[in-house]
């Protein structure tokens, strides 16, 4: 055999199969029912945040003094407010409000702890120790006081609320990423990585950081309702959204004054937060079936 | 010849949402009292599904039996009930798996998981249970037996706690003790101790042992006979000398020219080309035929049947099979260019 | 011949510490206790041993992945010991390492096309696009995987496909020095000859110098020019392949080679059958660490820990029963 030609058994090619995140993903909402119509509704709420304000019945703003809390009928279908606007195209516009503030707070919560945990969970020693204490003295505060504490310093308003919600939201995103990142830094191909002669920088952005998004995404959703909730709360208390803005919750605190005559006031919003709420929790429990590698059997 | 198992046209497939990928293709074998019986593959050969089959042992796994029986002492396990099969299970056959740790309890004691089996099949009363739990450590070779019985199963190690797996299998005296990849996860010198022990009882009590392994060397140190397994099917079998001086099947032929040995000096080793096929996607004809030096025209189309020769040995392969006439053979390709 | 070795090792010890709890002695495992070889250019140097020999540990100081405790690495006449990072990282061209699971060494998120590219782009950071894709190309075609599976990713691969895909990783760079560390375990028999030969081929066509890590006795007599024997950390014996295997000096390497079970039923050697375990080897046997477990043992194996010597053979070996024909 001369020297230079190589033989190398060809092998000839096993498709193996196992499908992608996104097939198992589509099998498994197929079975779970609950989660494939919390996904109807996420999109259905997604159209609404995208063409809300062509779709309302009524201009949100325009005052009505003909027609003050008027109860729900076929022409509002959800009623009126206290100075007659309609309550179903206000929650339409509001929506884009309510969830904007809960995507955006925990998008950069997400952001903020996914970096923390990254480089907490890579570089150990001190650098884990001290993001790991902080993380467990902002854990010690009940979250909403830690809300209410931030926009009492930062002032009242949308911006400061979502700056509030992302700020408690981010201990436990960073938690959750220095936990997959402790358990990953020890798999073998980080340290064919090192054997390669690949800088540390390359070894997160590229090997360690793609392994935790499918939890990262499992997490989010699980955690949009939970902002949702808070900021609605921290509107309510007036912290938030200033009470004529059609925010769900200031739309609750405002119509605080009329519960025991027009109960549709308090009853609509609360019913808008609670499917929200519950439908991301719901898509987000089915997501984490598929996604989450520790309950993936 | 008194079979003491006979496993006949037994098929396992693993069932899941939208699809059925049978593993276990209709193998049937026989093995009698006394003999150390080998069933040999490599991964995804069917040969584990094969032996958790005969064990009734698939509860809680999507595989399914579909089809075939299991004879043992003339009755078929597969019909008897899962409260029958418990009963024969550790008392009458036996398994010991591969990683002697994910089948011991590890928050009991060892004395504890030995003298639980005793006591709940041979009706034996604490204390003697205990006394003959210890004999039965020592028997497998554990020393200070006494003070293990009381230890836990971390704080021994690997070649240790597969002993205690066997003192356990042992306990009850089973006639069938089927063994998969015994000592795959120990090393050389503790092998050679586990494998002598096995050697041992059969010896000593006469103990049947089907033995599962991908490991041709433990094979030809500890079996008579062999069962060679090639994608769901059994493609040889016969007594192990035999089959090792001349392999009949390719397969079987090129697994064990593949083998390094010791003190032969090859510069190049005789490799079987290309891959196992996908269980999910068997081609038509015979299994080997993509992998095999020897194919024929017949071998894409037809599978051969398992038949057994003059000499009493079972093959399948289109090479052997007397009532095939036409086609030609292809010139023999060499796969490795040496 | 005159000596030129790729690289050479001398008394390195790495011990990992093992203290529980705050009041307790410390205690260490001696994972590599005075370990010193070297591997002349273009030969295969194997070690082999049982779990827990510190085989594997042995690899990675080699490679720098972990940082040894004392002793030289000297790659190429230059010193590596204790150099930071940035100094390994440069010598991670020259020196690649191959891993044991192949299924757990590829990032698994990646494209084979980009996993086989990631060391070019590291080293060659100015090569430019086209021209790492030839390499990419030509690489993982000597490694006998087709240009048509560049885009798929390492799931999709079975385990002999992936080791050929970590195999081209490592040769994308062009190395001199390839460690191994137990490459052909983790497959089935008709898939290690494959890679067996894959590997032979590539040292005759590249002039690679192997530095073979395992516990397959046949597979070690297959591939290597020169074999040590590790024991709980140390090395026992050392020699030439076909002096160890014929004339085994070191009663554990002896033991060792007759506990490889025949691929020949008929041949039915004298079997040396250890007793005993493995010891632990947080607390390992006072002076020759093998004495508990070997058939020769002599009251001075209990006190003394032999020195290695090289006897007439050119065998080096660690044992008091040679010691005599030292003077």
């Amino acid at each position: 055999m001369s020297e230079t030609q190589i033989t190398t058994d060809q092998t000839q090619f096993v498709e193996t199969k196992q499908d992608s995140n996104f097939k198992r993903l589509l099998r498994s909402f197929k079975k779970n029912k609950l989660a494939l119509y919390s996904l109807y509704v996420i999109i259905l709420l997604l159209l609404i945040v995208i063409f809300g304000p062509w779709i309302t019945p009524y201009d949100p703003q325009e005052a009505n003094y003909d027609s003050i809390l008027e109860a729900p009928s076929w022409q509002h279908l959800a009623g009126t407010d206290e100075f007659g606007k309609d309550v179903l195209s206000r929650l339409i516009v509001g929506a884009r409000l309510s969830l904007g503030v809960g995507v955006s707070a925990v998008l950069l919560g997400a952001v903020a702890g996914t970096i923390l945990g990254l480089i907490s969970g890579f570089f150990g020693k001190w650098v884990d120790r001290v993001i790991m204490r902080i993380c467990d003295i902002l854990f010690a505060f009940p979250d909403l006081v830690l809300a209410i504490a931030m926009v009492a310093i930062l002032g009242p308003g949308m911006k400061n609320v979502i700056i509030a919600i992302a700020f408690f939201s981010t201990p436990s995103f960073a938690r959750i990423v220095r936990g997959e990142t402790l358990e990953i830094k020890e798999r073998l191909f980080i340290e064919a990585e090192r054997s390669i002669g690949a800088k540390k920088s390359r070894i997160i952005l590229r090997h360690v950081f793609p392994q935790t998004i499918s939890t990262i995404i499992v997490y989010i959703t699980m955690n949009i309702g939970g902002a949702i909730i808070s900021a609605a709360s921290l509107s309510f208390l007036g912290l938030g959204a200033s009470p004529s803005s059609p925010e769900w919750g200031a739309m609750l605190s405002a119509s605080r004054d009329y519960i025991g005559h027009a109960f549709h006031l308090i009853f609509f919003p609360g019913l808008a937060v609670f499917i929200t709420v519950l439908v991301l929790n719901l898509f987000g429990d089915g997501l984490r079936d598929v996604l989450d590698p520790k309950t993936r059997d | 010849m008194t079979g003491l198992l006979e496993v006949n046209n037994l098929k396992t497939a693993f069932i899941s949402d939208d699809k059925t990928t049978q593993v276990v293709r209709g193998v049937s074998f026989a093995v009698n009292k006394g003999e150390i019986v080998g069933i040999v593959g490599e991964s995804g050969c069917g040969k584990s599904v094969t032996s958790l089959s005969i064990m009734r042992l698939l509860k809680g796994t999507s595989g399914t039996i579909q089809d075939g029986e299991v004879r043992f002492h003339d009755q078929n396990l597969l019909d008897l009930s899962e409260q029958k099969m418990r009963k024969i299970r550790g008392n009458s056959m036996s398994m010991i798996f591969q990683d002697p740790m994910t089948s011991l309890n590890p928050v009991l004691k060892i004395g504890r998981q030995l003298m639980q089996g005793i006591m709940l099949h041979l009706k034996y009363p604490k204390e003697k249970a205990r006394k003959y739990a210890v004999s039965m450590l020592e028997s497998v070779g554990i020393p200070r037996a006494e003070s293990i019985m009381n230890e836990y199963p971390h704080q021994l190690s690997g070649g240790m706690n597969q002993r205690v797996m066997i003192a356990m299998a042992m306990s009850c005296n089973p006639e069938l003790l089927i063994a998969d990849e015994p000592t795959t996860a120990l090393d050389v010198t503790i092998q050679a101790q586990i494998l002598e022990l096995m050697k041992e009882l059969r010896e000593k009590q006469n103990t049947t042992i089907l033995m599962i392994t991908h490991d041709l060397g433990v094979v030809s140190e500890v079996c008579d006979r062999v069962i060679v397994m090639y994608a769901g099917r059994v493609v040889e079998e016969g007594k192990t000398a035999e089959v090792f001086e001349n392999p009949k099947h390719p397969y079987t032929e090129g697994l064990i020219k593949s083998m390094p040995k010791i003190g032969q000096k090859q510069s190049r080793l005789y490799a079987i080309p290309g891959q196992v096929p996908d269980p999910a996607n068997m081609p038509k004809g015979c299994k080997f035929a993509a992998r095999c030096p020897h194919v024929m025209d017949i071998c894409t189309e037809k599978e051969p049947d398992l038949i057994k020769d003059e000499e009493g040995r079972k093959h399948r392969c289109w090479l052997y099979q007397g009532e095939y006439e036409g086609g030609e053979k292809v010139d023999v390709k060499s796969s490795t260019g040496n | 011949m005159t000596s030129n070795p790729v690289l050479e090792i001398k008394h390195i010890k790495k011990y990992f510490k093992i203290s529980k709890g705050w009041f307790a002695e410390k205690k260490y495992v001696k994972a590599v206790d005075d370990v010193s070889f070297s591997i002349e250019k273009g030969r295969t140097a194997s070690i082999v041993g049982e779990s827990g020999c510190g085989k594997s540990t042995l690899a990675r100081l080699v490679n720098g992945l972990i940082e040894a405790d004392s002793g030289e690495i000297v790659f190429k006449g230059n010193d590596l010991t204790h150099k930071n990072e940035a100094v390994w990282r440069t010598f991670r061209q020259p020196m690649q390492m191959i891993f044991q699971d192949p299924y757990a060494s590829l990032s698994p998120q990646m494209k084979i096309k980009d996993l086989v590219a990631e060391p070019l782009l590291i080293h060659y950071p100015k090569m430019s696009k086209a021209e790492i894709e030839k390499i990419v190309k030509e690489t993982l075609d000597i490694c006998g995987i087709g240009s048509q599976h560049l885009s798929k990713y390492p799931h999709q691969f079975s385990g002999g496909q992936r080791q050929r895909i970590g195999i081209a990783r490592a040769l994308v760079l062009r190395p001199e020095l390839v460690i191994l560390d137990e490459p052909v375990s983790a497959l089935d028999v008709s898939v290690q000859a494959q890679i067996l030969n894959l590997l032979k081929d590539l040292q005759e066509k590249f002039d690679l110098t192997y530095l073979f890590i395992s516990h397959d006795l046949s597979v070690i007599d297959h591939i290597s020019d020169d074999v040590a024997v590790m024991y709980l950390g140390n090395i026992v014996e050392i020699s030439s392949r076909d002096t160890l295997f014929e004339s085994p000096k070191h009663p554990y390497t002896q033991a060792l080679l007759s506990s490889v079970p025949d691929k020949d039923p008929k041949l039915k050697r004298e079997r040396i059958i250890l007793k005993g375990e493995i010891p632990n080897a947080a607390n390992p046997p006072s002076g020759c660490k093998f004495h508990t477990r070997c058939p020769f043992a002599m009251n001075v194996c209990k006190e003394v820990a032999p020195v290695m010597q090289t006897l007439d053979n050119g065998t080096q070996v660690a044992c008091h029963l040679y010691q005599e024909n030292q003077s």
